[in-house]
């Protein structure tokens, strides 16, 4: 089955950190990566621009982001393969945002068997 | 509605009833806008200078009219505050010296002016032409327009155009900064270049129309073009083209109603309630067009307005003459033929005559050209439908639905495809 | 460049889901994700199923309760090739969400990782 890591952060927070924590930030991930690939249990992932930089479109029209006015903002996502949403959870824990942030965990349909 | 987010405009868009000093003051304002701006930019103001000297005596319009009350003459009001804050700015800035007897000469005058007469002479059409000039963008004509000549801020003119409204608002002052420095003639052209400049402003007040009439929960857009449709008319009396756009657009707009029903659902034009029509705008729209064809100056708008006329016509007769639509039709193709007009002739081809042959005549368009085009798809699916193409008529609207935009349209197509599944 | 494209359904957009007579629903997702794909601009994607059968993790710990109250939730994401965010909101503006819910468009930053 697969899941959708939802990374909620705090954008001010990293904004604040130095170079080399940021950097540090940017290795944990990738390690989490490395370890995902090794159990091939990653799908895809990637981060995201800053919230208020997106655009929303309604019914209402244009307007800018972000779209929930709250300090944690999805600052990024992974799909991934598990076989069960307690296997996806062990995963989520070892996700660096686990920590710092907000790691939400979602299924994604399986349409094609039922 | 708010009032605009860049703080220029101080207007609401929508006039407060509970305060009626208030709201008196803001429709002279909203009313004037147009008509003092382009005074300011004839008297040799850049637009910038002359909107952000218009809007600081705005500000003072609706400080002080609801305590002293609206004066005798608002207009004039205005135009003289305005001047004197464009004085102002020039001193501020140090370098207009030169210009400053030249703004009190033009404030002498005017106020000369206004013991003189009610009127004042319209310098909006100029602004018109200005806003056409073949050096600007033209994608950014109608928001010029829009901006300069209406007062609409970015906001409700990004939305309609899909671009964010932060972008637009940068967009049109990098217009206006480069304004400044060319050498755009603020003048009538001259008469070989006045027709395509003419024609460049009906285009942009068409597409300023097309932007709104998508749009239901801006639909004052459309009002918005309509005004600037009927505003040329009345300046240019005998320019057949002019009166062809507002016949078009009035007969669009008399439809309204019938468009969408209580649920806000789409209903296509063979199928809408005519005794939603609105009469009265429909005889305006036959007046405008009636003055337009006796000018003998055949072109675009008045063909289209032309088409408009007959669907009308169904009204009273109680069906559609096919026979005149596709003669229409032949007609505007050899003028403009545009992918849209191509495909509303294939359209009239299959509901006036066989589905099959609006099918031909669909399939000699170029792939290229209607791959991502949403009326050739609904269109086509409609016509595949009633040539008991389901197959096809199903690919065809699952096309359609993924290029739409539009909710109820989206939904009515849905709808349909539904409806092929039941057979 | 890339954009993630973010459907936030409202509630009756997730019944649809699960409702029979619904069909719409399901064709109008079934269309449009077929417009992107052929456009050759759908670079990944997927539905969601709400937080309910999720899970939210702080702190390394599992959390009780949904994340997060809004009227709408995030119900699917495209990941979309466009020349500029007006691209993008172009294409988000086709969406089924567009009318019925909120659809958030936002730059996808480059990785290190990424090659194409």
């Amino acid at each position: 089955m697969q899941y959708v890591f939802l990374l909620h952060e705090d954008q001010a927070a990293w904004d604040a950190l130095n170079e080399a924590e940021q950097a540090e930030g940017v290795a944990a991930h990738m390690a989490f990566v490395g370890a995902l690939n090794e159990a091939n249990a990653f799908n895809s992932g990637a981060p995201l621009g800053p919230a208020g930089q997106g655009k929303l479109v309604s019914a209402d029209g244009i307007h800018d982001g972000p779209f929930a006015d709250t300090k944690e903002q999805i600052g990024g996502f992974y799909m991934i393969e598990a076989a069960n949403l307690d296997e996806a959870i062990d995963w989520a824990k070892k996700c660096p945002t686990a920590q710092y942030g907000r790691v939400e965990v979602r299924e994604i349909p399986d349409y094609a068997n039922g | 509605m708010a009032a605009s987010k860049s703080g220029r405009f101080p207007i609401t868009q929508t006039v407060d009833a509970s305060d009626p000093v208030r709201a008196s003051a803001e429709h002279t304002v909203r009313e004037a806008y147009g008509r003092i701006l382009a005074l300011l930019v004839a008297g040799g103001s850049p637009i910038a200078s002359a909107e952000d000297a218009l809007s600081d005596a705005l500000a003072r319009a609706l400080d002080r009219w609801p305590e002293n009350g609206v004066p005798d003459k608002p207009e004039a009001w205005l135009l003289t505050t305005a001047r004197h804050c464009l004085i102002d700015q020039a001193r501020r800035t140090k370098t207009a010296a030169h210009h400053e007897p030249h703004l009190i000469q033009m404030i002498e005058e005017a106020e000369q002016r206004m013991q003189v007469q009610t009127e004042f002479p319209d310098e909006r059409l100029k602004l018109l032409f200005v806003c056409a000039h073949p050096d600007i963008d033209p994608a950014l004509q109608t928001p010029l327009m829009l901006q300069t000549v209406m007062g609409l801020n970015a906001q409700r003119i990004a939305s309609a155009y899909l671009v964010q409204p932060s972008t637009m608002s940068q967009r049109l002052v990098r217009l206006k900064q480069s304004l400044k420095g060319s050498d755009i003639a603020f003048a009538i052209p001259e008469r070989d270049q006045w027709a395509s400049r003419l024609n460049a402003v009906l285009q942009a007040i068409y597409g300023a129309y097309n932007a709104g009439w998508d749009d239901h929960e801006n639909a004052s857009l459309a009002d918005e073009a309509r005004y600037l449709a009927e505003l040329v008319c009345s300046l240019l009396p005998y320019e057949a083209e002019a009166a062809g756009l507002l016949s078009l657009i009035l007969h669009c707009e008399a439809r309204r109603p019938a468009r969408r029903d209580k649920d806000e659902r789409f209903i296509p034009l063979s199928e809408q309630d005519h005794a939603l029509w609105d009469d009265g705008m429909i005889a305006m729209a036959e007046r405008c067009l009636g003055l337009a064809l006796r000018m003998g100056a055949i072109g675009r708008f008045q063909l289209e307005a032309a088409l408009q006329s007959v669907h009308a016509a169904r009204k009273v007769t109680g069906q559609t003459d096919w026979p005149a639509i596709l003669a229409i039709y032949e007609r505007l193709l050899t003028i403009n033929p545009t992918l849209g007009a191509r495909v509303g002739q294939a359209a009239a081809i299959g509901q006036g005559f066989a589905p099959k042959q609006g099918l031909a005549a669909l399939a000699e368009l170029p792939h290229d050209s209607v791959e991502h085009y949403q009326p050739y798809w609904a269109t086509r699916a409609h016509l595949e439908s009633k040539s008991g193409n389901i197959a096809e008529a199903r690919d065809a609207y699952d096309i359609a639905i993924g290029l739409t935009a539009d909710r109820s349209v989206r939904e009515y197509l849905l709808m349909q495809l539904a409806k092929l599944g039941e057979t | 460049m890339q954009f993630a494209i973010l459907f936030y359904e409202s509630a009756d957009d997730f019944s649809a889901r699960l409702d029979p007579a619904r069909t719409d629903y399901w064709q109008g997702w079934a269309s449009y994700s077929r417009s992107i794909g052929q456009s050759g601009k759908l670079v990944s994607g997927a539905a969601l199923n709400g937080p309910e059968v999720g899970a939210t993790l702080k702190s390394g710990t599992v959390q009780d309760g949904p994340y997060a109250e809004t009227r709408e939730q995030l119900g699917g994401f495209f990941i979309v090739e466009a020349n500029d965010m007006e691209e993008a909101m172009r294409i988000a503006a086709r969406s089924p969400t567009a009318g019925t819910g909120a659809v958030e468009i936002r730059p996808v930053l480059p990785t290190t990782t990424s090659e194409d």
